[in-house]
């Protein structure tokens, strides 16, 4: 039984997906923040929600690349931990750096661009983690998966709050900005087929 | 039930901080002198050193400083990497002597000092400053320097020195961040002449009554007070007077972000986020930010008539 739990790489995806998290705390306990923790946590809880954005994207092309169909089973967890640490990104905003004080916040969502953007991304976030059940996936039909394109949209939202928010160094988020491109290529119909003649190039055993 | 168990480390047995510290300090001295003697150097000054003969100022606040560990770990320093942490991990590698500072241009007397020349110029007094970065947060720092008054007087201006011009160290061999093109090198920044001749404006060479760490803009570095932290110019090699307003390194990257005068100044935001307020490193709830960072009984009468949201 135990063994059987082990085995199964949910458990584990699971417990990966815990340690930014856990990173965080164990950091806040020991003094180890920094000068401003306030920052580091937004600027930490912002970055794993990118990469979450660019792991959950990237699970539709290491499915057409290794033809392993059942990776899909674990692609809702991981949109679902995305969001978990977009909410953790917003409620740092919202509440540890401004306090809760709904004059600035609304200024800032409508008057800096990078917050409107990041804002905008996090809205989009959230009606895909609503619909994320089996039961709304049945309900919804074919228009969960226009619905659930949407996070295309939220990961260039989010690459772009990124790039715009920084003073001047834009080499991180280029990096996530390619990465994205790349991942958002892998869909177009030759970058389907890239991925076919290399999975069969590579594969053939497979039958 | 409970079980008592005996704290390991009773508290008369805890070493305070201030014996750590100097324990530390003279670990790292006995070390940088042991490296000065097998290359036939002692170094005259190492960061940590106590600064002798340190004069207290009028220069105080009732705000309590930043701790020397936050002032001397969270910088901005781009030539060290564009990281927080960067300056303090990568700034090693600058070697603080022989450095020479050049007074040039529109003067009557040139000169190049050697920077311990440069140290017995004047006094060296204790200012604590308010210090407020661009980026909307801020730091209280007990610097040690002399105000630049001090220099620009021995160098006799001209009548065409209408500003003044500081420029960073260009070596990228000690200053890695050099290698990444995220700023066009060195490092350039500049004053109005009567900015510079302010008796705020502060040549600084050490901060905590020590000599300047690294990471803080070793061995000598501006401190002006009044306009984000980004303007008071680290590391200086050069001090030019001129006759036109010079290009800074902001300003040449980006001029609709970055102006010549950037006075810290609550009402005119930064195009991408507010100034309004700061966190003061070490406090939870942000403040208000003051006009001119609070100096404005000092600053206010050089900019009377001037549109500061022009000007920013």
């Amino acid at each position: 039984m135990r063994t059987a739990a082990l085995s199964n790489p949910k458990i584990w995806i699971f417990g990966i997906c815990l340690l930014p998290l856990a990173r965080l705390i164990v950091l806040g306990l020991t003094g180890g923040l920094g000068a401003n923790p306030i920052e580091f946590i937004t600027h930490s809880t912002g970055t794993w929600t990118l990469v979450g954005l660019m792991v959950t994207l990237s699970v539709t092309p290491l499915r057409r690349l290794t033809g392993r169909a059942e990776l899909i089973r674990y692609r809702r967890m991981l949109g679902l931990f995305t969001f978990s640490y977009a909410c953790l990104h917003f409620i740092t905003y919202i509440w540890l750096d401004q306090f809760f004080d709904p004059a600035a916040i609304a200024k800032d969502i409508v008057k800096r661009p990078f917050i409107t953007v990041g804002f905008s991304a996090f809205v989009l976030l959230i009606p895909l983690a609503a619909t994320s059940t089996h039961g709304m996936m049945r309900r919804l039909g074919r228009r969960w998966q226009q619905l659930h394109r949407l996070v295309y949209v939220v990961a260039m939202l989010g690459v772009i709050h990124y790039a715009w928010l920084v003073k001047k160094d834009l080499t991180e988020p280029l990096i996530y900005g390619a990465v994205l491109v790349l991942l958002l290529a892998m869909r177009l119909p030759w970058g389907v087929m890239l991925l076919q003649s290399v999975r069969s190039r590579f594969a053939p055993a497979r039958s | 039930m409970l079980i008592r168990q005996p704290d390991d480390i009773r508290p008369s047995e805890i070493t305070p901080p201030e014996i750590y510290r100097e324990r530390r300090r003279f670990m790292q001295g006995m070390g940088a002198l042991a490296a000065g003697t097998m290359l036939g150097t002692v170094p005259e000054a190492l960061a940590g050193v106590k600064l002798a003969g340190v004069r207290t100022s009028a220069y105080k606040l009732d705000e309590e400083n930043t701790p020397f560990k936050d002032v001397t770990t969270y910088n901005n320093f781009y030539e060290f990497g564009t990281g927080k942490a960067d300056p303090a991990e990568n700034a090693g590698s600058l070697r603080t002597r022989p450095w020479a500072v050049t007074v040039e241009g529109e003067v009557g007397n040139p000169r190049t000092y050697d920077i311990d020349t440069l140290l017995r110029l004047a006094p060296l007094e204790e200012r604590v400053y308010r210090m407020r970065c661009v980026e909307g947060w801020s730091m209280v720092i007990p610097w040690v320097g002399f105000p630049l008054h001090e220099i620009i007087r021995r160098a006799a201006p001209t009548g065409n020195a209408k500003y003044v011009e500081f420029v960073t160290l260009n070596d990228p061999s000690q200053m890695p961040g050099q290698r990444s093109r995220v700023l066009d090198w060195p490092y350039v920044e500049g004053l109005r002449m009567d900015e510079a001749m302010n008796p705020l404006t502060l040549l600084a060479v050490g901060l905590y009554g020590e000599v300047l760490p690294n990471q803080n803009g070793a061995p000598v570095r501006l401190v002006v007070p009044w306009k984000y932290g980004f303007k008071s110019a680290k590391s200086i090699v050069r001090i030019r007077f001129v006759e036109k307003q010079p290009l800074t390194a902001w300003m040449r990257a980006t001029p609709s972000e970055y102006g010549f005068y950037s006075n810290v100044n609550p009402q005119v935001d930064h195009p991408r986020w507010s100034q309004a307020k700061e966190r003061r490193i070490g406090e939870f709830f942000k403040r208000d930010t003051l006009m001119f960072n609070g100096y404005g009984q000092q600053v206010a009468q050089m900019y009377r008539g001037m549109d500061l949201k022009k000007y920013f």
